[in-house]
């Protein structure tokens, strides 16, 4: 290590990367020590890496755990929401890619270019009819109306496709020789081996649930039932000081995802970069 | 009883396991997929009023040809073009100074460009609105008052590149580090041999990224772009968080999205913006046709 840091270009590229670093970690210092001040002063001043201790305090944490704002029922119902969406998006998902990796039958090549399709096309585009729907089937205002539109996730499917296309086909013909039945294998044998694969999926889906925002925001319209995003989103109001809540609460909601992250980055980066990989 | 012992046998037959298994999948697209977009197109040709609904041919589709709908392409297209022109290059090369010999503490700089992308659009949108504040105090004004430039209203200020320096700047933070990995773990695949070989036939650093490098991390940058064309064309939180709500002044920060959910949302005229979202779906298919075929998806899977 010493020596590579005497070589001259390396202290250069060091000095950039440490260049770069602040400026992409600016942003959460602000915010964070913007947490500390009163929420008057944001108001006034905007946020700025100035550290001032006479007007610094943990106050604003102190208020958002207290039980009077709305703050917890939200972190709840996150919680809530994105647990379900992960589990279940991930047993579907699986499901349909395990169908799409071992099977050879009709249509199959037409029903996965659906699949990319899908994949492609941004969802706000079909957000009207697909409202009209979810009133139609009495699902809004519950987070059946949020999960069961994206189950079946093509971005999962693909993923699990791929992850199980290296499967040698014989080993299922094994299992089918000892009386195994389709479904059988599929829970028994393969889904013990995809492990991997969703715990990667698994930090893909929930992150999305978490940070989830414009689909919510249409399906869910009463206080109490509102997710961490929209429930901070309604706290940005020019007309009204909620700076307080807001910002210590949107620091309090990146805090868990960023721990996850630093335990299971492996995973992580596996989950976002899924897309790239090709088989 | 025995129809329903038939019908289970049926089910556990391996000719119509496959069908099973991927049954979930034909039920979300056909219902939540296929059924919409044919509303959509029902709608595009309608005046839908609650409890009236009226034929009105091509009025909808006539009435985009309009100073609005034409700012919000321009501003999606230019937004696109924008940040494919910075997040491909400039995670390319960060992605290769990451992995040179002479880089140390690699880890730890791929998580640190890594974690902005984990950050929920609200926050991150409304962080960025308190950085880019009219105020002087403000994180930026009091940077740039440093340099003696004086305090700019960046957000829907008289000059409109202020407003998409904002923007970009924004796309930029969240997901250079995202493509940052994509190019890392395609310079895994690179050979080092023909880095040597390159060297001993004297070629310089330069001369290597850009005959070896650059030309065998071409899957990759095809996929980035094929993301960031989705990305971008479909952007509208980004803006959405920055101007807190859906009114940027004078529309510079107005996208085609951000169009669709005017008109469809907050002013309820359903026709029109099924219009707006039908020609996006046409414009978004032919994209992606074209960018698959360029990539060559279709004889893969063919």
């Amino acid at each position: 290590m010493k020596a590579k840091i005497l070589n001259p270009k390396s202290i250069l590229l060091l000095i950039l990367f440490v260049i770069l670093a602040a400026v992409t970690l600016t942003p959460f210092l602000s915010i964070f020590l913007a947490s500390l001040r009163p929420g008057r002063e944001i108001m006034r001043q905007g946020i700025s890496l100035n550290i001032d201790l006479s007007i610094m305090s943990f106050d604003n944490y102190a208020y958002l755990f207290s039980g009077e704002t709305m703050y917890f029922t939200w972190f709840k119902n996150s919680v809530l929401i994105t647990s379900v969406q992960s589990v279940l998006t991930l047993i579907v998902s699986a499901f349909v890619g395990y169908g799409f990796a071992m099977y050879e039958f009709k249509f199959k090549n037409l029903l996965f270019m659906c699949v990319l399709f899908i994949m492609m096309i941004p969802m706000e585009i079909i957000m009207l009819p697909l409202y009209q729907l979810i009133i139609n089937l009495k699902l809004i205002d519950s987070i059946w109306g949020i999960i069961l539109p994206f189950v079946a996730s093509p971005l999962p499917i693909f993923f699990f496709r791929q992850y199980l296309s290296g499967i040698p086909k014989d080993f299922l013909d094994a299992a089918r020789v000892d009386g195994c039945s389709e479904y059988g294998i599929f829970a028994r044998i393969i889904a013990p081996l995809m492990k991997p694969a969703f715990a990667s999926m698994g930090i893909f889906v929930g992150m999305n649930s978490w940070n989830n925002f414009l689909w919510p925001l249409i399906v869910l319209n009463s206080n109490d039932k509102l997710t961490l995003t929209i429930g901070l989103n309604t706290l940005i109001s020019p007309y009204r000081n909620n700076y307080d809540v807001l910002i210590a609460g949107a620091v309090f909601s990146v805090i868990p995802i960023i721990i996850l992250f630093l335990f299971f980055q492996k995973y992580f980066i596996a989950g976002m970069t899924a897309g790239g990989i090709k088989g | 009883m025995s129809l329903m012992k038939r019908m289970k046998s049926l089910a556990y037959s391996q000719k119509l396991a496959p069908f099973v298994f991927i049954s979930p999948f034909i039920i979300v697209f056909l219902l939540f997929f296929i059924y919409p977009v044919i509303s959509t197109v029902i709608m595009s040709f309608q005046r839908v009023l609650p409890g009236q609904t009226e034929f009105i041919g091509f009025t909808n589709f006539k009435n985009l040809f309009n100073g609005d709908f034409y700012k919000a392409v321009t501003n999606s297209v230019i937004y696109t073009v924008i940040t494919i022109a910075v997040l491909i290059p400039v995670p390319l090369i960060l992605a290769v100074f990451l992995d040179s010999r002479m880089m140390v503490f690699k880890n730890f700089f791929r998580s640190v460009f890594f974690i902005p992308a984990l950050v929920s659009i609200v926050v991150a949108g409304f962080t960025f609105r308190l950085i880019f504040g009219e105020m002087p105090t403000a994180l930026l004004n009091s940077i740039l008052a440093n340099f003696g430039i004086e305090a700019t209203k960046w957000l829907g200020g008289a000059a409109q590149w202020t407003t998409f320096l904002a923007l970009l700047l924004l796309c930029c933070w969240r997901w250079t580090g995202v493509n940052i990995l994509y190019y890392l773990s395609g310079l895994q695949s690179i050979p080092g041999e023909l880095y040597e070989s390159a060297a001993i036939d004297g070629a310089d650093a330069f001369q290597r990224l850009r005959h070896i490098t650059v030309p065998l991390l071409r899957p990759v940058t095809i996929y980035i772009l094929t993301i960031s064309i989705y990305g971008g064309m479909s952007m509208f939180l980004e803006s959405f968080m920055l101007f807190a709500g859906n009114r940027s002044p004078g529309g510079s920060g107005l996208t085609i999205i951000g169009y669709l959910y005017r008109h469809g949302w907050e002013q309820a005229n359903i026709g029109y913006g099924s219009a707006i979202g039908l020609v996006m779906l046409i414009v978004t298919l032919g994209v992606n046709v074209i960018q698959l075929k360029a990539s060559g998806m279709f004889k893969k899977e063919g």
